[in-house]
């Protein structure tokens, strides 16, 4: 399957993985070219069947990875789409962050897992914002740009009962490392824009639970946070200071703590008015 | 006696963005990002033109900069040798 920029190849030692990835990515266009393979293998001969256990094997992995249990299959193919990409992708700046845009211009929300850019992003998406994804915002080094890679919501615990109506989803995956999770497909506009990039415009860094509250940035708080949250900002070298600095100089940030999803929302809003 | 003579590595070497208090260099050789406060980035920029030996070296700094401290020398070596240890000042 083909996520914006990026090709997968993805096999498995069983059908379901790949059905719940057929059933989830529907809407993604198969790719011509494959940047990464990677396998769902059983971590032994036997445990394909007794107790079927899934690792990830291909072109990156980690060999101190637990393996899941075959129910949540599904968790490891992202697992391993994550992998590849966060671990071998050279060709953008990579930021853990969500994006959303309007027209062509774009909010980064960055922040470690449990900040909540995930349900952010999804209760944008449903609200006239163009859904670029919830776990890597791509900065091509060139232009500056943000380019789409949008894959499915991976929502966990809470976060559960703010799934949309209508939406697509996977199965409910249970007991997983990160607690109970489903995946969650964007909305089919997303998809089908997902060769636009756009502009970034605004970066916040959002952290959820916490009573509301905005506050600027020093230049040097943005970029260290920026240099933490890029998983590959030391392997891009210059091209990545570069990219980095001028997305530091050209884009203002914020830090956003917000109590709840719909006070969140309506911040990221005000914040993109007063642009 | 001040001791050997420093230079800042070549202005091609380096990519500099001062940021506020704080400079972020980037050295091209190592691919490290250095973040600088004062008065490293000062340093730099005095060993850019021409080697000092850390004497006059304090001579040009103390022209429009404040170490500080009444034993500006100390604090200068200290500095000096981060820097050279970061590969972003030699010895000539």
């Amino acid at each position: 399957m083909r996520v914006g920029p990026v090709g997968f190849r993805i096999g498995s030692d069983w059908h379901a993985p790949i059905a719940a990835l057929d059933a989830l990515y529907r809407d993604y266009p198969r790719p011509e070219f494959a940047d990464y393979s990677f396998r769902l293998e059983a971590v032994s001969p036997w445990r394909r069947r007794v107790r079927p256990s899934v690792r990830v094997a291909g072109d990156y992995w980690l060999p101190d990875a637990s393996p899941l249990p075959l129910a949540q299959g599904l968790l490891a193919a992202e697992m391993g789409m994550n992998l590849q990409v966060a671990l071998g992708h050279r060709r953008h700046l990579l930021l853990h962050a969500a994006v959303v845009a309007r027209g062509d211009r774009a909010i980064l929300m960055s922040g470690v897992s449990g900040a909540g850019k995930s349900t952010l992003a999804l209760m944008l998406s449903h609200r006239g914002w163009r859904f670029l994804g919830d776990e890597f915002a791509m900065i091509d080094p060139d232009t500056g740009l943000a380019h789409p890679f949008p894959r499915p919501v991976s929502l966990k615990n809470e976060s559960l009962s703010l799934i949309p109506e209508g939406c697509r989803t996977g199965p409910l995956l249970t007991g997983t490392p990160k607690g109970d999770v489903r995946h969650v497909a964007p909305p089919a506009a997303a998809i089908a824009a997902m060769d636009e990039p756009a502009r970034p415009a605004l970066v916040i860094f959002p952290r959820f639970g916490f009573p509301s509250a905005l506050s600027g940035l020093a230049p040097t708080e943005t970029f260290m946070r920026l240099t933490q949250a890029s998983t590959n900002y030391v392997a891009m070298g210059e091209a990545g200071f570069q990219a980095l600095t001028r997305l530091r100089a050209q884009v203002p940030a914020v830090a956003l703590d917000y109590p709840d999803g719909e006070a969140g929302v309506a911040a990221v809003e005000a914040l993109w008015e007063a642009l | 006696m001040a001791g050997p003579r420093y230079r800042a590595a070549a202005a091609a070497l380096l990519i500099v963005e001062p940021l506020d208090m704080f400079t972020a260099v980037f050295h091209r050789p190592s691919g490290v990002t250095h973040l600088l406060n004062e008065p490293a980035p000062q340093i730099l920029e005095a060993l850019a033109d021409e080697p000092l030996d850390r004497d006059a070296l304090l001579a040009r700094l103390a022209q429009n900069f404040d170490l500080g401290e009444a034993d500006g020398t100390a604090v200068l070596q200290a500095r000096l040798t981060e820097l050279e240890t970061a590969g972003l000042v030699d010895r000539v």
